[in-house]
Protein backbone atom coordinates (compact mmCIF):
# COMPACT_ATOMS: atom_id res chain seq x y z
CA UNK A 1 0.00 0.00 0.00
CA UNK A 2 1.68 3.17 -1.47
CA UNK A 3 1.70 6.33 1.11
CA UNK A 4 3.49 8.40 -2.14
CA UNK A 5 1.19 11.05 -3.37
CA UNK A 6 1.00 11.15 -6.82
CA UNK A 7 1.87 14.23 -9.27
CA UNK A 8 -1.35 14.83 -12.00
CA UNK A 9 1.77 13.74 -14.56
CA UNK A 10 2.47 10.49 -12.33
CA UNK A 11 -1.54 9.68 -12.24
CA UNK A 12 -1.95 10.26 -15.85
CA UNK A 13 0.96 8.37 -17.20
CA UNK A 14 -0.43 5.53 -14.83
CA UNK A 15 -3.55 5.30 -15.80
CA UNK A 16 -2.57 5.59 -19.79
CA UNK A 17 -0.27 3.04 -19.05
CA UNK A 18 -3.50 0.79 -17.14
CA UNK A 19 -5.12 1.40 -20.29
CA UNK A 20 -2.29 0.41 -22.51
CA UNK A 21 -2.65 -3.22 -20.55
CA UNK A 22 -6.48 -3.81 -20.62
CA UNK A 23 -6.37 -2.64 -24.40
CA UNK A 24 -3.81 -5.68 -25.21
CA UNK A 25 -5.68 -7.89 -23.09
CA UNK A 26 -9.03 -7.08 -24.70
CA UNK A 27 -10.60 -5.58 -22.08
CA UNK A 28 -10.65 -1.82 -23.08
CA UNK A 29 -10.59 0.34 -26.33
CA UNK A 30 -9.82 3.98 -26.51
CA UNK A 31 -13.21 4.02 -28.66
CA UNK A 32 -14.91 2.87 -25.82
CA UNK A 33 -13.40 5.38 -22.53
CA UNK A 34 -14.84 8.00 -25.79
CA UNK A 35 -18.22 6.53 -25.93
CA UNK A 36 -18.53 6.81 -22.02
CA UNK A 37 -17.03 10.74 -21.96
CA UNK A 38 -19.25 11.85 -24.63
CA UNK A 39 -22.48 10.47 -22.87
CA UNK A 40 -21.94 12.02 -19.43
CA UNK A 41 -20.34 15.66 -20.98
CA UNK A 42 -23.05 15.57 -23.66
CA UNK A 43 -25.90 13.18 -23.14
CA UNK A 44 -26.70 13.00 -19.29
CA UNK A 45 -26.49 15.24 -17.31
CA UNK A 46 -28.85 18.14 -15.00
CA UNK A 47 -30.92 19.18 -17.83
CA UNK A 48 -32.61 15.54 -17.08
CA UNK A 49 -33.48 16.08 -13.85
CA UNK A 50 -34.89 19.68 -14.79
CA UNK A 51 -37.04 17.93 -17.12
CA UNK A 52 -38.61 15.96 -14.21
CA UNK A 53 -38.46 18.97 -11.98
CA UNK A 54 -40.85 20.75 -14.32
CA UNK A 55 -42.91 18.00 -15.42
CA UNK A 56 -43.46 17.38 -11.42
CA UNK A 57 -44.42 21.06 -10.94
CA UNK A 58 -47.06 21.23 -13.73
CA UNK A 59 -48.35 17.78 -13.84
CA UNK A 60 -50.07 16.93 -10.22
CA UNK A 61 -50.92 12.93 -11.35
CA UNK A 62 -46.77 12.79 -12.50
CA UNK A 63 -45.39 13.85 -9.04
CA UNK A 64 -47.54 11.56 -7.06
CA UNK A 65 -46.36 9.15 -9.33
CA UNK A 66 -42.59 10.38 -9.35
CA UNK A 67 -43.05 10.12 -5.11
CA UNK A 68 -44.26 6.76 -5.34
CA UNK A 69 -41.76 5.39 -7.71
CA UNK A 70 -39.28 7.50 -9.05
CA UNK A 71 -37.42 4.88 -11.14
CA UNK A 72 -40.84 4.17 -13.38
CA UNK A 73 -41.79 7.92 -13.43
CA UNK A 74 -38.85 9.04 -15.24
CA UNK A 75 -38.72 6.41 -17.68
CA UNK A 76 -41.64 7.21 -18.44
CA UNK A 77 -39.86 10.45 -20.38
CA UNK A 78 -36.99 8.22 -21.20
CA UNK A 79 -34.56 9.09 -18.27
CA UNK A 80 -33.20 6.29 -16.27
CA UNK A 81 -30.24 3.54 -16.20
CA UNK A 82 -27.19 3.51 -14.32
CA UNK A 83 -26.42 4.81 -10.64
CA UNK A 84 -30.02 5.40 -11.15
CA UNK A 85 -31.77 1.88 -10.62
CA UNK A 86 -33.66 2.05 -8.35
CA UNK A 87 -34.25 6.16 -7.44
CA UNK A 88 -36.60 8.02 -4.57
CA UNK A 89 -37.54 11.66 -5.14
CA UNK A 90 -37.76 13.86 -1.67
CA UNK A 91 -40.24 16.54 -2.20
CA UNK A 92 -39.27 20.14 -0.38
CA UNK A 93 -41.93 21.54 1.58
CA UNK A 94 -42.51 24.83 3.48
CA UNK A 95 -41.84 22.44 6.25
CA UNK A 96 -38.81 20.14 5.48
CA UNK A 97 -35.91 20.56 3.52
CA UNK A 98 -33.85 17.69 2.02
CA UNK A 99 -30.25 17.35 1.13
CA UNK A 100 -28.29 14.49 -0.23
CA UNK A 101 -24.87 13.03 0.57
CA UNK A 102 -22.58 10.04 0.04
CA UNK A 103 -20.81 9.54 3.40
CA UNK A 104 -18.72 6.38 2.34
CA UNK A 105 -18.06 6.96 -1.17
CA UNK A 106 -20.00 9.34 -3.92
CA UNK A 107 -23.77 7.48 -4.66
CA UNK A 108 -25.59 9.86 -6.65
CA UNK A 109 -28.05 9.38 -9.27
CA UNK A 110 -26.61 9.48 -12.63
CA UNK A 111 -29.33 9.26 -14.79
CA UNK A 112 -30.80 12.49 -13.56
CA UNK A 113 -27.77 14.76 -12.80
CA UNK A 114 -25.10 13.36 -14.65
CA UNK A 115 -21.53 12.62 -12.67
CA UNK A 116 -21.33 14.32 -9.73
CA UNK A 117 -19.45 17.29 -9.09
CA UNK A 118 -16.17 17.15 -7.22
CA UNK A 119 -17.24 18.76 -4.16
CA UNK A 120 -19.83 16.10 -3.52
CA UNK A 121 -16.72 13.55 -3.68
CA UNK A 122 -14.67 15.42 -1.48
CA UNK A 123 -14.19 15.02 2.35
CA UNK A 124 -15.37 18.37 3.39
CA UNK A 125 -18.41 17.25 2.48
CA UNK A 126 -18.82 13.96 3.12
CA UNK A 127 -17.83 14.48 6.54
CA UNK A 128 -20.02 17.35 7.54
CA UNK A 129 -23.36 17.74 6.20
CA UNK A 130 -24.49 15.12 8.13
CA UNK A 131 -23.49 16.28 11.56
CA UNK A 132 -23.93 20.26 10.82
CA UNK A 133 -25.96 20.82 7.54
CA UNK A 134 -27.89 23.88 9.04
CA UNK A 135 -24.42 25.74 9.74
CA UNK A 136 -22.93 24.15 6.11
CA UNK A 137 -25.55 24.79 3.92
CA UNK A 138 -25.51 28.69 5.37
CA UNK A 139 -21.85 28.98 5.41
CA UNK A 140 -20.48 26.61 2.50
CA UNK A 141 -23.52 27.27 -0.05
CA UNK A 142 -25.25 30.66 1.41
CA UNK A 143 -28.50 28.72 2.07
CA UNK A 144 -30.23 30.09 4.56
CA UNK A 145 -32.94 27.66 6.01
CA UNK A 146 -34.80 28.57 8.62
CA UNK A 147 -35.02 27.11 11.35
CA UNK A 148 -38.59 26.73 11.76
CA UNK A 149 -37.49 24.07 8.72
CA UNK A 150 -36.71 20.84 8.99
CA UNK A 151 -33.52 19.40 7.43
CA UNK A 152 -33.82 15.89 6.58
CA UNK A 153 -29.69 14.26 5.54
CA UNK A 154 -30.38 11.67 3.18
CA UNK A 155 -27.13 9.45 3.39
CA UNK A 156 -26.81 6.96 0.40
CA UNK A 157 -25.51 4.19 2.21
CA UNK A 158 -27.12 1.66 -0.03
CA UNK A 159 -27.65 1.65 -4.11
CA UNK A 160 -31.33 3.31 -3.81
CA UNK A 161 -30.63 6.88 -4.92
CA UNK A 162 -31.96 9.96 -3.50
CA UNK A 163 -32.84 13.26 -5.20
CA UNK A 164 -34.72 16.35 -4.44
CA UNK A 165 -37.61 17.39 -5.87
CA UNK A 166 -36.88 21.36 -5.05
CA UNK A 167 -40.15 23.89 -3.77
CA UNK A 168 -41.47 25.52 -7.25
CA UNK A 169 -40.31 29.41 -6.80
CA UNK A 170 -42.98 31.60 -6.58
CA UNK A 171 -44.29 33.63 -9.93
CA UNK A 172 -43.72 31.45 -12.35
CA UNK A 173 -47.29 30.12 -12.88
CA UNK A 174 -46.97 31.60 -16.06
CA UNK A 175 -43.72 29.85 -17.40
CA UNK A 176 -44.24 26.36 -19.41
CA UNK A 177 -42.59 23.44 -18.75
CA UNK A 178 -39.65 23.92 -20.95
CA UNK A 179 -38.99 27.65 -19.16
CA UNK A 180 -39.65 25.92 -15.36
CA UNK A 181 -36.58 23.54 -16.40
CA UNK A 182 -34.40 26.77 -17.27
CA UNK A 183 -34.68 27.67 -14.02
CA UNK A 184 -33.76 24.38 -12.12
CA UNK A 185 -29.96 23.94 -10.93
CA UNK A 186 -27.94 20.87 -10.00
CA UNK A 187 -27.71 22.22 -6.37
CA UNK A 188 -31.35 22.59 -5.70
CA UNK A 189 -31.47 18.59 -7.13
CA UNK A 190 -28.69 17.53 -4.34
CA UNK A 191 -30.20 20.05 -1.97
CA UNK A 192 -27.38 22.50 -1.48
CA UNK A 193 -29.67 25.03 -3.60
CA UNK A 194 -32.33 26.23 -3.86
CA UNK A 195 -34.61 27.41 -6.97
CA UNK A 196 -34.88 30.68 -7.39
CA UNK A 197 -37.48 32.97 -8.88
CA UNK A 198 -37.15 34.31 -12.30
CA UNK A 199 -35.85 37.88 -12.56
CA UNK B 1 -13.40 -1.89 8.22
CA UNK B 2 -13.11 1.04 10.47
CA UNK B 3 -11.20 3.23 6.99
CA UNK B 4 -10.63 6.90 6.39
CA UNK B 5 -13.31 6.54 3.79
CA UNK B 6 -15.87 6.13 6.43
CA UNK B 7 -16.39 10.25 6.67
CA UNK B 8 -19.40 11.05 8.26
CA UNK B 9 -18.92 13.37 11.24
CA UNK B 10 -15.29 13.47 10.76
CA UNK B 11 -14.41 17.20 11.98
CA UNK B 12 -11.58 19.56 10.42
CA UNK B 13 -12.16 19.77 6.74
CA UNK B 14 -12.69 23.25 6.82
CA UNK B 15 -15.18 24.45 4.09
CA UNK B 16 -16.33 22.99 0.74
CA UNK B 17 -14.35 24.54 -2.24
CA UNK B 18 -16.57 24.53 -5.45
CA UNK B 19 -15.74 25.57 -9.13
CA UNK B 20 -18.35 26.61 -10.98
CA UNK B 21 -16.87 25.75 -14.37
CA UNK B 22 -15.62 22.91 -13.75
CA UNK B 23 -15.79 20.51 -16.56
CA UNK B 24 -17.50 16.71 -15.71
CA UNK B 25 -13.55 15.44 -16.35
CA UNK B 26 -10.95 17.98 -15.62
CA UNK B 27 -8.33 15.82 -17.30
CA UNK B 28 -7.94 13.06 -19.80
CA UNK B 29 -6.74 10.86 -17.60
CA UNK B 30 -10.36 10.96 -15.74
CA UNK B 31 -12.42 10.01 -19.13
CA UNK B 32 -10.03 6.87 -19.05
CA UNK B 33 -10.22 6.29 -15.22
CA UNK B 34 -13.59 6.61 -15.15
CA UNK B 35 -14.04 3.66 -18.21
CA UNK B 36 -12.33 1.35 -16.08
CA UNK B 37 -15.13 0.73 -14.24
CA UNK B 38 -17.70 0.08 -17.07
CA UNK B 39 -14.76 -2.08 -18.60
CA UNK B 40 -13.56 -3.88 -15.70
CA UNK B 41 -17.10 -4.83 -14.82
CA UNK B 42 -17.74 -6.55 -18.45
CA UNK B 43 -14.66 -8.48 -17.51
CA UNK B 44 -15.57 -10.05 -14.20
CA UNK B 45 -12.76 -8.39 -12.38
CA UNK B 46 -15.24 -6.93 -9.64
CA UNK B 47 -18.54 -5.82 -9.31
CA UNK B 48 -19.56 -2.52 -7.66
CA UNK B 49 -19.49 -3.80 -3.54
CA UNK B 50 -15.77 -5.30 -4.52
CA UNK B 51 -15.04 -2.15 -6.69
CA UNK B 52 -15.98 0.23 -3.31
CA UNK B 53 -13.89 -2.21 -1.09
CA UNK B 54 -10.69 -1.76 -3.45
CA UNK B 55 -10.80 1.99 -3.21
CA UNK B 56 -11.25 1.61 0.61
CA UNK B 57 -7.45 -0.30 0.36
CA UNK B 58 -5.91 2.71 -0.18
CA UNK B 59 -3.68 4.40 2.46
CA UNK B 60 -5.40 6.85 4.31
CA UNK B 61 -3.29 10.15 3.91
CA UNK B 62 -3.90 9.24 -0.34
CA UNK B 63 -7.46 8.51 0.17
CA UNK B 64 -7.87 12.09 1.43
CA UNK B 65 -5.39 14.33 -0.50
CA UNK B 66 -6.00 12.30 -4.49
CA UNK B 67 -8.40 13.24 -6.80
CA UNK B 68 -11.29 11.06 -6.96
CA UNK B 69 -10.54 9.10 -10.04
CA UNK B 70 -7.25 8.33 -8.71
CA UNK B 71 -9.04 6.03 -6.19
CA UNK B 72 -10.60 4.26 -9.19
CA UNK B 73 -7.52 3.97 -10.75
CA UNK B 74 -6.37 2.02 -7.35
CA UNK B 75 -9.68 0.01 -7.58
CA UNK B 76 -9.03 -1.69 -10.81
CA UNK B 77 -5.28 -1.69 -10.42
CA UNK B 78 -5.57 -3.95 -7.19
CA UNK B 79 -8.12 -6.48 -8.86
CA UNK B 80 -6.46 -6.34 -12.15
CA UNK B 81 -3.12 -7.32 -10.56
CA UNK B 82 -4.92 -9.95 -7.90
CA UNK B 83 -6.46 -11.32 -11.26
CA UNK B 84 -3.07 -11.82 -12.88
CA UNK B 85 -4.68 -9.56 -15.76
CA UNK B 86 -1.65 -7.31 -15.25
CA UNK B 87 1.73 -7.83 -14.15
CA UNK B 88 2.79 -5.45 -11.76
CA UNK B 89 6.25 -5.21 -13.22
CA UNK B 90 4.80 -4.27 -16.45
CA UNK B 91 2.67 -1.54 -15.00
CA UNK B 92 5.80 -0.05 -13.90
CA UNK B 93 7.84 0.14 -16.83
CA UNK B 94 5.29 0.84 -19.12
CA UNK B 95 4.15 4.00 -16.68
CA UNK B 96 8.05 4.65 -16.87
CA UNK B 97 7.29 5.14 -20.47
CA UNK B 98 4.55 7.40 -20.41
CA UNK B 99 5.88 9.42 -17.99
CA UNK B 100 9.27 10.25 -20.04
CA UNK B 101 6.86 10.07 -23.34
CA UNK B 102 3.33 11.69 -22.73
CA UNK B 103 2.50 11.63 -25.77
CA UNK B 104 3.25 8.03 -26.92
CA UNK B 105 0.10 6.77 -28.77
CA UNK B 106 -2.05 4.20 -27.26
CA UNK B 107 -2.65 0.58 -28.62
CA UNK B 108 -5.47 0.07 -30.98
CA UNK B 109 -7.70 -2.18 -30.53
CA UNK B 110 -11.80 -1.90 -31.48
CA UNK B 111 -14.77 -3.70 -30.36
CA UNK B 112 -17.74 -3.29 -31.45
CA UNK B 113 -19.54 -5.62 -28.70
CA UNK B 114 -17.91 -3.28 -25.84
CA UNK B 115 -18.94 -0.38 -27.30
CA UNK B 116 -22.70 -2.10 -27.36
CA UNK B 117 -22.41 -3.11 -23.76
CA UNK B 118 -21.49 0.65 -22.59
CA UNK B 119 -24.52 2.01 -24.08
CA UNK B 120 -26.62 -0.54 -22.50
CA UNK B 121 -25.09 -0.48 -19.75
CA UNK B 122 -26.08 2.81 -18.64
CA UNK B 123 -29.52 2.93 -20.57
CA UNK B 124 -30.15 0.01 -18.74
CA UNK B 125 -27.80 0.02 -15.36
CA UNK B 126 -27.19 -3.46 -13.34
CA UNK B 127 -29.79 -3.18 -10.91
CA UNK B 128 -28.90 -4.49 -7.44
CA UNK B 129 -32.16 -6.00 -5.72
CA UNK B 130 -32.81 -9.10 -5.93
CA UNK B 131 -36.01 -11.52 -5.17
CA UNK B 132 -36.09 -13.58 -2.30
CA UNK B 133 -37.78 -16.05 -0.05
CA UNK B 134 -36.53 -14.85 2.90
CA UNK B 135 -39.40 -12.62 4.75
CA UNK B 136 -38.69 -9.22 5.95
CA UNK B 137 -37.78 -9.17 9.96
CA UNK B 138 -38.73 -5.57 10.47
CA UNK B 139 -41.58 -3.20 9.27
CA UNK B 140 -41.86 0.34 8.53
CA UNK B 141 -42.57 2.25 11.88
CA UNK B 142 -39.97 -0.36 13.93
CA UNK B 143 -37.29 1.50 16.37
CA UNK B 144 -33.89 0.07 15.28
CA UNK B 145 -30.92 0.12 16.94
CA UNK B 146 -27.45 -0.22 14.56
CA UNK B 147 -25.27 -2.76 15.39
CA UNK B 148 -22.07 -1.43 17.01
CA UNK B 149 -19.24 -3.74 16.44
CA UNK B 150 -15.98 -3.42 13.63
CA UNK B 151 -16.50 -5.73 11.28
CA UNK B 152 -13.20 -5.90 9.02
CA UNK B 153 -13.29 -5.90 5.33
CA UNK B 154 -15.71 -4.08 3.05
CA UNK B 155 -19.13 -2.86 5.36
CA UNK B 156 -21.38 0.13 4.19
CA UNK B 157 -22.09 -0.38 8.44
CA UNK B 158 -20.95 3.73 8.93
CA UNK B 159 -19.31 4.33 12.15
CA UNK B 160 -21.41 7.57 12.99
CA UNK B 161 -24.82 4.75 13.04
CA UNK B 162 -23.50 2.34 14.80
CA UNK B 163 -25.08 1.97 18.19
CA UNK B 164 -27.40 4.20 17.56
CA UNK B 165 -31.08 3.87 17.40
CA UNK B 166 -34.05 4.85 15.20
CA UNK B 167 -36.93 4.45 13.22
CA UNK B 168 -37.50 2.75 9.60
CA UNK B 169 -39.04 4.90 7.50
CA UNK B 170 -38.97 2.64 4.05
CA UNK B 171 -38.92 -0.58 3.08
CA UNK B 172 -37.06 -1.40 0.07
CA UNK B 173 -36.79 -5.19 -1.04
CA UNK B 174 -33.89 -7.41 -0.89
CA UNK B 175 -30.77 -6.24 -2.16
CA UNK B 176 -27.39 -7.61 -3.04
CA UNK B 177 -25.32 -7.63 0.39
CA UNK B 178 -21.89 -5.80 0.06
CA UNK B 179 -20.75 -7.21 3.35
CA UNK B 180 -20.46 -10.88 1.30
CA UNK B 181 -20.06 -9.60 -1.97
CA UNK B 182 -17.62 -6.88 -1.65
CA UNK B 183 -15.61 -9.00 0.64
CA UNK B 184 -15.07 -11.61 -2.55
CA UNK B 185 -18.99 -13.44 -1.06
CA UNK B 186 -22.13 -13.78 -3.03
CA UNK B 187 -24.38 -12.01 -3.27
CA UNK B 188 -26.83 -13.01 -0.51
CA UNK B 189 -29.56 -10.82 -0.55
CA UNK B 190 -30.80 -9.22 2.14
CA UNK B 191 -33.66 -7.04 3.43
CA UNK B 192 -33.08 -3.41 2.96
CA UNK B 193 -34.54 -0.55 5.23
CA UNK B 194 -34.28 3.23 5.40
CA UNK B 195 -33.92 4.65 9.21
CA UNK B 196 -34.42 7.72 10.30
CA UNK B 197 -32.16 8.96 13.34
CA UNK B 198 -32.70 12.23 14.99
CA UNK B 199 -29.70 14.61 15.21
CA UNK B 200 -29.67 14.78 19.06
CA UNK B 201 -28.74 10.07 18.75
CA UNK B 202 -26.39 10.72 16.34
CA UNK B 203 -24.50 13.89 18.20
CA UNK B 204 -25.42 14.58 21.43
CA UNK B 205 -27.99 16.57 22.69
CA UNK B 206 -25.25 19.15 23.25
CA UNK B 207 -23.60 19.63 19.91
CA UNK B 208 -26.59 18.29 17.47
CA UNK B 209 -28.08 21.18 15.48
CA UNK B 210 -32.29 20.97 16.04
CA UNK B 211 -34.97 20.33 13.89
CA UNK B 212 -33.27 17.45 11.77
CA UNK B 213 -32.84 14.49 10.82
CA UNK B 214 -30.78 12.14 9.01
CA UNK B 215 -31.40 9.12 6.92
CA UNK B 216 -28.81 5.73 6.37
CA UNK B 217 -29.91 2.93 4.34
CA UNK B 218 -28.98 -0.47 6.15
CA UNK B 219 -28.99 -3.89 5.67
CA UNK B 220 -31.34 -6.77 7.94
CA UNK B 221 -28.35 -8.23 9.24
CA UNK B 222 -26.76 -4.20 10.44
CA UNK B 223 -29.87 -3.74 12.89
CA UNK B 224 -31.72 -5.27 15.43
CA UNK B 225 -34.57 -4.37 17.87
CA UNK B 226 -34.18 -1.40 19.96
CA UNK B 227 -34.25 -2.08 23.44
CA UNK B 228 -37.31 -0.32 25.97
CA UNK B 229 -36.59 2.69 26.77
CA UNK B 230 -33.79 3.76 23.58
CA UNK B 231 -34.66 7.32 21.77
CA UNK B 232 -37.33 7.69 19.64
Amino acid sequence: MSTDVQSQEQVAARVKALEAMLIDKGIMTTEAVDRLAEIYEREVGPQLGAKVVARAWTDPEFRQRLLSDATAACAELGIGGLQGEDMVVLECTEQVHHVITCTLCSCYPWPVLGLPPNWYKDPTYRSRIVREPRTMLREDFGLEIPDTVEIQVWDSSSELRYWVLPLRPAGTDDLDEDALAALVTREAMIGTGVVAAPR
Amino acid sequence: MNGVHDLGGTDGFGPVTRDPDEPVFRAEWEKAAFAFFASGFRAGLYGVDAFRAGMERMHPAVYLTSPYYEHWLHSIEHYATAAGVIDPDELEARTRHYLDHPDAPLPERRDPELLAFVDAAVQHGAPAKRETDAAPRFSVGDLVTVVDDSPKGHTRKARYVRGKTGRIVMAHGAYIFPDSAGNGGGEDPQHVYTVRFDNAELWGPQTAEPNGVVHFDVWEPYIVPAEQGAAA
